[in-house]
């Protein structure tokens, strides 16, 4: 800056070619206060927030008492909100294989199609689940998996197989939340996919044609290496949701029978809204967030061997 | 052999639509099933076979949502809560995102790199302290809860900026030089060509912000104040399994907008899911 100062008619000239970021500075915070402002308050300081709280005791009510690390030794004692994390972690990791493979074999079937039109069909068909919330499917599926009067133990009963207990069993119940998960997400990675294939070069697929590759062999060998990107993206962002599950639990079965679909957000909800143990409630937050982090950093860890970037 | 080869493409092929057409068939069965089960009488809902095809469509399920339910409530709810975060985010996420693709200002990488974090924390790991800033706002069981913690977005900072990376920096330098000011080189050229960009937005954070259920949940406790996801699924805890032909008039009242925004405007529906995969 000094120089600049000893050398007037020069950084004159050269400010005018290039506004230097002190003249534009006032300007640049005016207009990023307002997401600065919001995204502090309800996200930055709360995630500092969440794992100062989880060292205390706190009722909402009377005011917090520092516990140390009480709340986390409660939680690894603490059955079943143990048992709640391997509950998310089975069916989330069910959830997201289901989830990329039907996505990506939906996807290689649709982009095979030449006509236009038809692949316009396919994709708008397995996106319209993506457009219901949560909630709302869960109270439809609700009655399509009833014991009695559901619609799928009825055409299962054509096939001559007995009712099964979709909602009132511990793995009827697990199956089906996995099976709606999927039901609705699948668009979103059958979307991706279509993305990424259509950006696979024509001249290898062709070049593969030519030496002989038959389609199963182009699919594993060529497509699937060359879209891998997007198939760690998609892994990553389906495990991060899958890893949250709550809507679906929670509205159809509040977590049972028993405890087999009580997920983690369930027994977070249970103890921080339910039972006002915030500082319990942060703590099971805070290892939910450390377990996301790991598996992710897992997730990007074998990709390094897997994903193939050109 | 070269005929057994084309045989074997040929059943190839028709194993592959058969495929798609049996998931398709699952993937709009529930919606087709709830939209017609909606239009049978109450008496007849739970009966099966169902009826696929609404012969004598009854729509006394839809007058009886609203008698029985405030669902016109909830519908005002959700429109003034979803419409407020859309705009709110549309302005925030615009005017940063600008900021910090097109403005040189001291601490910018750090700055944005604190936003990029930000964005993989789960909002699940951070509803309790959230949940007491809105207690101490006093903001506790207001639809207007749902909207203030929703007006700043890490991601829209973010999907915002880099479509204003892509855009030409001689254009404003260009204005600047004829003597417009910093915002209106932003508002009358950069923002005028963000249009795609901010319909992406919108368009992600609308159908979003409609169908949420979690923050509702924890924010919310009087019906009044209830959006569509939670007052439906308070309306199908109230009124039992005796009448599922009216939950699902409401049901498919709720999906409906999503719908109609879709079909007018599925690209962005499409460029939202691929935006976040160019990270």
């Amino acid at each position: 800056m000094s120089a600049a100062a000893a050398e007037v008619p020069a950084a004159i000239a050269k400010r005018r070619r290039h506004p230097s970021s002190h003249r534009e500075a006032p300007f640049g915070f005016a207009m990023i206060g307002l997401s600065c402002l919001f995204v502090a308050v309800f996200t930055a300081i709360p995630i500092v927030a969440s794992l100062g709280l989880s060292f205390f005791s706190w009722d909402v009510i009377s005011s917090p008492q520092f516990v140390g690390v009480e709340n986390y030794q409660r939680l690894f004692t603490d059955g079943p909100v143990l048992k709640s994390f391997g509950v998310t972690l089975g069916m989330a990791l069910a959830i997201v294989v289901l989830q990329l493979t039907l996505g990506l074999a939906l996807a290689v079937l649709v982009n095979q199609r030449k006509l236009v039109w038809i692949r316009t069909i396919f994709r708008t068909a397995f996106y319209l689940p993506l457009l219901a919330s949560t909630a709302a499917v869960s109270i439809f599926m609700g009655y399509l998996f009833d014991y009695k009067f559901g619609v799928v133990n009825y055409y299962l009963g054509l096939l001559g197989i007995p009712n099964v207990p979709w909602l009132t069993s511990g793995l009827g119940a697990a199956a089906t939340i996995v099976l709606i998960a999927v039901w609705q997400q699948v668009g979103f990675t059958f979307v991706l996919f279509v993305a990424s294939l259509m950006s696979v070069p024509t001249d290898v697929l062709e070049a593969a044609q030519i030496d002989g590759a038959g389609p199963l062999r182009t699919l594993f060998r060529i497509k699937v290496p060359l879209i891998s990107p997007t198939i760690l993206f998609a892994a990553v962002v389906a495990l991060i949701n899958a890893m949250q599950l709550f809507d679906q639990p929670y509205i159809m079965t509040k977590g049972g029978p028993g405890s087999a679909t009580t997920t983690v957000t369930i027994s977070m909800y249970q103890k921080g809204f339910q039972n006002l143990q915030f500082g319990y409630g942060s703590a099971i937050a805070i290892v939910l967030l450390a377990a996301i982090l790991i598996i992710t950093g897992l997730q990007f860890l074998a990709a390094r061997k897997l994903v193939f970037y050109q | 052999m070269i005929n057994s080869t084309g045989t074997l493409a040929r059943i190839g092929r028709i194993i592959g639509i058969a495929v798609l057409v049996l998931a398709a068939m699952v993937a709009l069965g529930p919606l087709l099933w709830t939209i017609t089960t909606s239009l049978r009488t109450p008496a007849e809902a739970f009966s099966n076979p169902p009826q696929w095809i609404p012969l004598h469509p009854d729509f006394s399920n839809y007058s009886a949502v609203f008698d029985k339910i405030p669902i016109g409530r909830f519908f005002f709810n959700s429109v003034i809560v979803t419409g407020l975060i859309v705009i709110g985010q549309t302005i925030t996420c615009t005017l940063s995102g600008y900021a910090f693709a097109m403005v040189s200002f001291p601490g910018r990488s750090v700055i944005f790199g604190i936003f990029l974090a930000t964005m993989m924390v789960p909002l699940q790991t951070i509803i309790i302290p959230v949940f007491v800033i809105i207690r101490y706002l006093g903001l506790s069981d207001s639809p207007l809860s749902l909207v203030v913690s929703a007006l700043g977005s890490a991601f829209g900072t973010f999907l915002m900026r880099q479509y204003f990376m892509q855009m030409p920096k001689e254009l404003g330098e260009a204005a600047r030089i004829d003597g417009a000011g910093h915002f209106h080189t932003f508002l009358l050229i950069y923002a005028k060509m963000a249009g795609p960009a901010i319909a992406t937005l919108a368009i992600l954070n609308f159908s979003g912000f409609w169908a949420e259920f979690y923050r509702p949940l924890i924010f919310l406790q009087t019906q009044d104040n209830f959006t569509l996801p939670l007052g439906l699924v308070g309306l199908q805890g109230n009124l039992g399994t005796g009448s599922i032909s009216v939950v699902l008039a409401g049901v498919v009242l709720a999906i409906l907008p999503s719908v109609v925004l879709f079909i007018f405007a599925q690209r962005y529906f499409i460029a939202g899911i691929t935006a976040g995969a160019s990270r």
